[in-house]
């Protein structure tokens, strides 16, 4: 869709980033891992990005290629919640391909992230995974609705959490139930 | 459309699951309809729920391999694959050559399986079950390989994390050159049968069309993107295993025909064009696969015990029949268990694209047009379900008399 700019290699795609968000872009990464017999690369990009960037940081990558959204994943750290947006960018040509991890921290005390389904409407099912397992909020979801949890499963229990709103109460071992 | 609607002011709703002869797993599907044509169409998921994901986190990683083989019964390599790569990259494991080799292998011989297992259902959904008996025949001989060279037709355990457990002798190898000369000879009858019978193409030109724009904006994967053009498949776009020393390209339907239509026509050509491919890179792999070690650490115990002092994050990215498969985990430094796993299946990218596949459709070809993207939804839905749904609950007695009246329907 929106091939046709030159594509960038791994440091220049870092740069691209650097060079737009500085400071806002808490860490960013490169892991390169070589395989088979002739020891070809592949690269993964690791960054992390301040929340208030956010929006834009997507805009910035859909900028310079329309990418590809594997998935969301997302960590219960304790205080705060960690969204990883695993994005793959320059797929069409022979290994060429970078993996994008965008990983994006938010506080438990307002747990809200924006929608990028604007952007990328295939966001959609990962985000409403993300709203039932975690408990965050997205902000202009076009589809508020659960998705894998049923509609009886008690509200305010995310089970993806490490806190008292995980599943832990919900749990019934096989040995204690005697089934 | 103006005109139909001054003649037909309401539509009707049609719900189609989640458990329906016409679907092999469950899935529920809301359907808008106008007459015969589809209006508008909702998904909903969750009925296969097994908490594999939040089970996972309270094993070890060479627990989880076993785990995550079970995830899917056709894509038993794929997701082990999937989250070996995964871990393999968050703590820095090296894997050997012959490993990489021998993983390509395995991974092909999958592929096969599985294609040829779709292109019996697809028959099957639109009424041609001779077809079904003759592809199955062709997939059994793939297990029966698969059979000799793992000790298992289904769930193989033959990952490890930094490598592969079992190898592949010179004792192999002419039963493997045997199955794939079988595959290639029948090859034809195949392509024959799909392409250029008149019922098949009646039933699979112009239906289901899913856009190039659609197919790159849902982040559609597999064979169901490379059948709209989008030239995606990890196998190409990534070094892995040792799919980056092989001869191979994408697999899109214009290879074949010179145009890219989207539809479920298509969708069959790259399945047919994949199944070829795959026959090819078992052969070459086998041919320059160098000789060395299965796996970079033996010890168990010493493995997972570098695994917990390391702490650490990756991805697993790996091409499956079906699409793109990506496992996730983070270590934490301090556990065995990894602090997080997350398995994301090919079907839960190609949930959105049945959308404007079916829009337009009319009923009677939901089941085929359904199923051309080969979904499979106990990958799908692999999350947490404490809570008992009794909807859904069969005693055994109806469960089997479902399955007699299933082996009848398939026996006729």
């Amino acid at each position: 869709m929106t091939k046709g700019k030159k594509e960038l290699n791994v440091e220049q795609l870092v740069k691209y980033f650097k060079d737009e968000f500085k400071t806002k872009i808490k860490s960013i990464e490169i892991k390169k891992r070589a395989t088979g017999s002739k020891k070809k690369e592949f690269s993964n990009i690791w960054m992390k990005i301040d929340k208030s960037i956010f929006k834009k940081v997507i805009k910035h990558l859909c900028d310079y290629q329309f990418p590809h959204l594997a998935v969301v994943s997302g960590s219960d750290l304790g205080k705060n919640i960690e969204l990883t947006y695993h994005f793959s960018v320059n797929f069409g040509t022979r290994l060429n391909e970078i993996s994008l991890n965008i990983a994006v921290e938010i506080p438990k005390s307002k747990p809200e992230i924006e929608t990028i389904c604007d952007y990328i409407p295939g966001a959609l099912i990962t985000e409403r995974e993300k709203q039932e397992m975690l408990g965050v909020k997205v902000i202009g979801i076009p589809d508020t609705r659960r998705l894998f949890l049923p509609d009886d499963f008690p509200k305010d229990v995310y089970p993806w959490r490490k806190d008292e709103k995980g599943m832990e109460k919900l749990i019934r071992n096989l040995h204690e139930v005697k089934k | 459309m103006t005109k139909q609607k001054e003649v037909t002011k309401t539509t009707y709703q049609l719900p189609i699951g989640p458990i329906h002869p016409a679907l092999k797993e469950p899935v529920m599907f809301e359907f808008e309809i106008d007459g015969e044509r589809i209006i508008d169409v909702d998904v909903s998921l969750g009925h296969v729920h097994r908490a594999i994901e939040w089970t996972g986190m309270r094993r070890n990683p060479i627990q989880i391999i076993y785990l995550a083989e079970r995830i899917c019964g056709i894509c038993s390599f794929v997701h082990p694959f999937a989250f070996v790569r995964a871990v393999e990259n968050a703590c820095d494991i090296q894997v050997p050559e012959r490993a990489d080799y021998l993983r390509v292998v395995h991974g092909e011989l999958e592929r096969i399986c599985s294609h040829m297992l779709w292109a019996g259902v697809a028959a099957h959904e639109i009424g041609f079950d001779s077809v079904l008996y003759l592809t199955w025949e062709m997939r059994e001989k793939a297990l029966d390989l698969t059979e000799y060279l793992t000790g298992n037709r289904v769930t193989k355990a033959i990952l490890t994390i930094g490598g592969i457990r079992r190898d592949i002798t010179k004792e192999h190898i002419p039963k493997i050159q045997e199955t794939m000369k079988y595959l290639k000879d029948n090859f034809e009858k195949l392509r024959k049968v799909y392409l250029d019978d008149k019922t098949f193409q009646i039933r699979s030109q112009n239906c289901g069309i899913l856009t190039y724009e659609d197919a790159l904006k849902l982040c559609a994967v597999g064979p169901t993107t490379r059948a709209s053009g989008v030239k995606k498949d990890v196998r190409v776009d990534q070094a892995y295993a040792a799919y980056s020393d092989l001869d191979i390209d994408y697999m899109t339907p214009d290879v074949l025909t010179g145009e890219v239509n989207g539809d479920v026509y298509d969708r069959i050509i790259v399945r047919l064009l994949e199944v070829k491919q795959s026959i090819g890179l078992i052969e070459q792999a086998i041919d320059k696969m160098p000789a060395g070690d299965l796996v970079s650490e033996p010890k168990i115990p010493k493995l997972l015990n570098y695994i917990k002092k390391t702490a650490g994050e990756g991805i697993g990215r790996d091409e499956a029949p079906r699409g793109e498969v990506i496992h996730y985990v983070k270590f934490d430094g301090e556990h065995e268990q990894p602090y997080t796993w997350k398995v994301r299946a090919s079907t839960y990218n190609n949930i959105l694209p049945w959308i404007p596949m079916l829009k337009g459709e009319q009923i009677a070809d939901i089941p085929i047009v359904a199923a051309s993207t080969d979904p499979c939804m106990s990958c799908t839905n692999r999350v947490a379900v404490v809570n008992k749904n009794k909807k859904y609950e069969l005693n055994k007695e109806q469960l089997h008399q479902l399955s007699v009246a299933k082996t009848r329907r398939l026996m006729r």
